[in-house]
């Protein structure tokens, strides 16, 4: 006679101390990221309201100053000041880092579900990505954004253009290996129909590595951003972004690096915070170490 | 040869007893392409002409070594993957040839357990939600209650304590998710459950409570089972009949006693000659084999053993032996039991 064994409770007696820093105990990573990143949120969101001065405001008179305490970071060669400039870049960086993450993300996960789903559709669909994955993504955004005018909207397309085809292989990867797993197979056996299987058995574990590259997709689109106005492809001049403010100040940088060092060093910031908060969640979503202390 | 056909031939009374399961030469050969845009290079012969028949409450095993089509017999008896050629039967009715749409309600009837019990439960859903699944597809149920109600019954049923509903899969041990495994394809009420090695990942003293509950099931439910397997030990104390599987056929099929008693292959033979003794002084006859299993791409002409067999002779190299009945529902796939070529079992050949 077979007699189950008794089971043992996983669960150890709720640690009693406070949420937060239980959290910040099991997740440094998560915390530290999304700290930094809540701050360059906080900053964009309220530039109007921390700004010294009007950033768009030429005042030839006192171009090129040193940080002082009226100009914090100092001003650039038209008397603009700077650090009211980079808080609001921060805002184009952000938009565009979120918007091609989101986006790209929903085409991804629609083309790599097409792909590994259908599989008559999955050679020419990843030929296509390969052939989109042999340019370079840089270069693609700047043909693309060649083909238009200077916009944040055109910038956030162009970058995601460039990011769809690592999504849509990454899920098409997590699908391919999700259909082969016996759970699929057992509720094919169970009776499941195909779209009810792709709800309940695929998305969802498909979710948890692509809000990890989505994560990423942010940092990078926020660096292609960055790259694109500082060569002047990107966002339109009238619109202070990092990358524009960076461009204006690169022949000053022997005189006047801060016009350079600060756009530089909060873009590596927020890139550095949404890497911390990809490498937390990887970590954190996978549910076999979710439990673990 | 259709051993189906055979047991029909053997019974009284063959519309009365109607085996649950009929597998006539079952064939899958996957196809090997090399590259985008070529064609079928080559074919793996997985399963290459496979009969058998499985009757209500009994349990008929599948064994044979890793890579013999085993597992694919039952992945294309459950419709998992399409079969190249051949008929299945459940309860007398093809289903082998049945669109999606027809075969869905039938696929209530045969169920599947198996080897991984890692991999075989979706890490994201309570175990509630795995064993409501099926219930609730087969519309076996009305209401929320209803469905819990079920799912605690299938619970006792394999012995877990009933709040492991709420729980997840990562919270259980091997034997405890293969219990869920178990519980979750006794959920529509199957007839035929397939345990493909169903305890071979597990430790050995979960394993003897795991085939125990099976034999237990079976009793309790008249279950059929199709327990695929490369343990004889383990095959030995649940099955009624065996199957051995060589290279993608059958090569012998009897009544376990005879089997394990007077096996008519040499295959079969070497096989049980590995299944340790508890006994560490007990002598016997070992039959070691040489050499690989040929590559089921090209798998050798006449006898797919004759390579390995230490009995092969001319005509082994040439001519494919038939399953055919040497006792009383006892198959086998040798030369050796033809009138003419030698009257005696390979194993007085061998002394």
């Amino acid at each position: 006679m077979a007699t189950a064994p008794a089971m043992v409770d996983v669960f150890p007696e709720e640690v009693k101390r406070g949420r937060i820093r239980t959290f910040i105990r099991r997740h440094p990573t998560i915390a530290l990221g999304g700290f930094l990143l809540g701050v360059m949120v906080f900053l964009a969101v309220f530039a109007p309201l921390l700004m010294t001065s009007d950033p768009q405001a030429l005042a030839p008179a006192r171009r090129v100053r040193p940080p002082s305490a009226q100009f914090w970071f100092g001003t650039d060669m038209l008397g603009r000041d700077v650090y009211s400039r980079v808080l609001y870049g921060a805002r184009v960086s952000l938009i565009v880092g979120i918007a091609v993450a989101v986006l790209a993300s929903i085409a991804g996960l629609t083309i790599g579900l097409i792909s590994g789903f259908i599989r008559a559709f999955d050679g020419i669909i990843m030929r296509i990505m390969d052939g989109l994955m042999s340019i370079p993504p840089i270069l693609l955004a700047i043909a693309l954004m060649a083909l238009t005018r200077g916009s944040v909207q055109n910038v956030i397309i162009a970058i995601t253009v460039a990011e769809i085809p690592r999504v849509s292989r990454l899920v098409r990867g997590v699908v391919l290996s999700l259909r082969e797993q016996p759970y699929v197979e057992a509720a094919i056996a169970a009776g499941t129909t195909t779209p009810r299987i792709i709800l309940r058995h695929i998305l969802p574990n498909t979710l948890a590595p692509l809000t990890v590259q989505a994560t990423y997709i942010a940092a990078s689109a926020m660096i292609t951003e960055a790259i694109l106005s500082f060569i002047g492809a990107g966002t339109p001049p009238i619109i202070p972004s990092w990358g524009n403010v960076m461009a204006e100040g690169r022949a000053l940088w022997q005189v006047a690096p801060y016009i350079v060092f600060f756009p530089a060093f909060f873009l590596s910031v927020t890139v550095l915070a949404v890497n911390l908060l990809g490498d937390g969640l990887r970590d954190a979503l996978d549910p076999r170490l979710a439990k673990r202390i | 040869m259709n051993s189906g056909m055979m047991q029909a031939q053997n019974n009284a009374a063959p519309v009365a007893k109607r085996p649950l399961l009929e597998v006539n030469d079952l064939k899958k050969h996957f196809p090997i392409r090399s590259g985008f845009l070529s064609g079928i290079s080559a074919y793996v012969y997985a399963v290459d002409g496979v009969s058998f028949s499985i009757d209500k409450g009994e349990t008929l095993s599948l064994v044979g070594e890793s890579g013999c089509g085993k597992s694919t017999v039952g992945r294309t008896i459950l419709r998992l993957i399409e079969p190249t050629a051949g008929q299945v039967l459940l309860d007398g009715q093809r289903i082998d040839d049945l669109p999606a749409s027809q075969l869905r309600p039938l696929r209530r009837r045969m169920q599947v357990v198996f080897q991984d019990p890692f991999s075989s439960l979706n890490p994201r859903l309570r175990v509630r939600d795995i064993l409501a699944e099926p219930i609730t597809n087969f519309g076996l149920a009305s209401g929320k209650a209803d469905v819990d109600a079920r799912v605690a019954e299938l619970l006792d049923k394999v012995r877990l304590p009933r709040d492991a509903m709420k729980r997840y899969p990562h919270e259980f041990s091997g034997g405890q998710r293969q219990r869920i495994g178990i519980a979750r394809a006794l959920a529509p009420g199957a007839d035929l459950i397939i345990c493909d090695e169903a305890v071979s990942a597990l430790d050995v003293s979960v394993k003897a409570q795991i085939v125990n509950l099976l034999s237990d099931l079976q009793d309790e439910l008249g279950l059929s089972l199709l327990f695929i397997s490369h343990d004889l030990a383990i095959v030995e104390h649940i099955t009624h009949r065996v199957a051995v599987m060589y290279l993608g056929k059958i090569v012998e099929v009897a009544e376990k006693r005879a089997l394990f008693s007077a096996p008519k292959h040499p295959y079969t033979e070497a096989l049980l000659s590995a299944v340790p003794l508890p006994d560490p002084t007990a002598k016997r006859e070992r039959v070691i084999l040489t050499g690989d299993v040929p590559s089921p791409i090209k798998p050798p002409p006449g006898c797919r053993f004759h390579t390995r067999c230490p009995h092969a002779f001319d005509r082994c190299r040439i001519d494919e032996p038939p399953l055919k009945a040497i006792a009383p529902g006892h198959l086998a796939a040798c030369h050796l039991h033809d009138a003419g070529v030698m009257r005696t079992t390979p194993a007085a050949a061998l002394v």
